[in-house]
């Protein structure tokens, strides 16, 4: 009976011990597999010129930097195309079929809130009028925070050209960033929207 | 179960203690590399998308 007792114990402080360090293997662990990835997108937006890339991005490569001066100078992250769960580990994941970098439409991007690294856990942070910047191979776009908003998982109209108006033809160049909310759930997204204000055309990234 | 592990590691307390940590090292590797990245994508605590 003792031993029995004893081992049922021992299991579970050493369930314990696994449930802490599945824990520290989210928040450290899948950090450290984003960094690695977020090394070489950023090398690869700055080796593979525009000139190279005909037409679409490939899913997995660098579509752009985005820059949240808001959330600290040393913010900066490279945008993956595909939303995947593949994409996503490796930072910002662009929806493919949604608008390019300044293009008139929506530019979708979403990103983990507590997990590789966390590229979204701040967005909740940004106000009205705060600057997203866009630096893709051909230009900066500054994109202006316009509104935030929390929706349900199932809520697909965010990432409609026109977003809360499927169907409706845009105007309009819009960013839209999702992540999930509350942070360290899966049970409704946190938004948010912003609109194109300045476009810097470059020569050289 | 530690005990039972312990008896049968070979040596005298400190090379049975070596062998304890490297078990141990060898378990948390294990999981770390192993079984964490295969189980994180299970439990759906960090979903981004919509749709």
């Amino acid at each position: 009976m003792r031993v029995i007792l004893r081992t049922i114990g021992e299991l579970s402080i050493t369930l314990g011990v696994v449930l802490l360090l599945f824990c520290a293997y989210l928040l450290w662990g899948t950090s450290a597999y984003t960094e690695r990835h977020q090394r070489i997108l950023q090398r690869q937006l700055v080796t593979e010129p525009a000139t190279k890339i005909l037409g679409k991005i490939q899913l997995g490569g660098a579509v752009a930097l985005i820059k949240i001066p808001r959330l600290g100078p040393a913010y900066k992250y490279a945008i993956v195309e595909g939303v995947e769960d593949e994409h996503l580990r490796q930072g910002p994941g662009h929806y493919p079929g949604s608008a390019q970098p300044g293009e008139v439409g929506n530019f979708v991007v979403s990103g983990h809130r507590t997990t590789y690294a966390a590229p979204f856990n701040r967005i909740d942070e940004l106000e009205k009028g705060d600057d997203i910047l866009i630096d893709s191979r051909e230009a900066r776009y500054t994109y202006q925070v316009t509104a935030t908003k929390i929706v349900e998982p199932t809520a697909v109209d965010v990432i409609e050209p026109v977003p809360g108006h499927p169907g409706k033809k845009a105007d309009k160049a819009v960013i839209t960033l999702s992540t999930c909310h509350p942070e360290y759930s899966a049970r409704q997204r946190l938004i948010v929207f912003g609109t194109l204000t300045k476009t810097e055309e470059r020569d050289v990234f | 179960m530690y005990g039972f592990v312990w008896r049968h590691l070979p040596g005298n307390t400190a090379a049975k203690l070596v062998g304890m940590l490297l078990l141990l090292g060898l378990a948390a590797l294990f999981l770390w590399y192993g079984v964490f990245p295969w189980l994180e994508p299970r439990v759906a605590l960090d979903e981004v998308t919509v749709g």
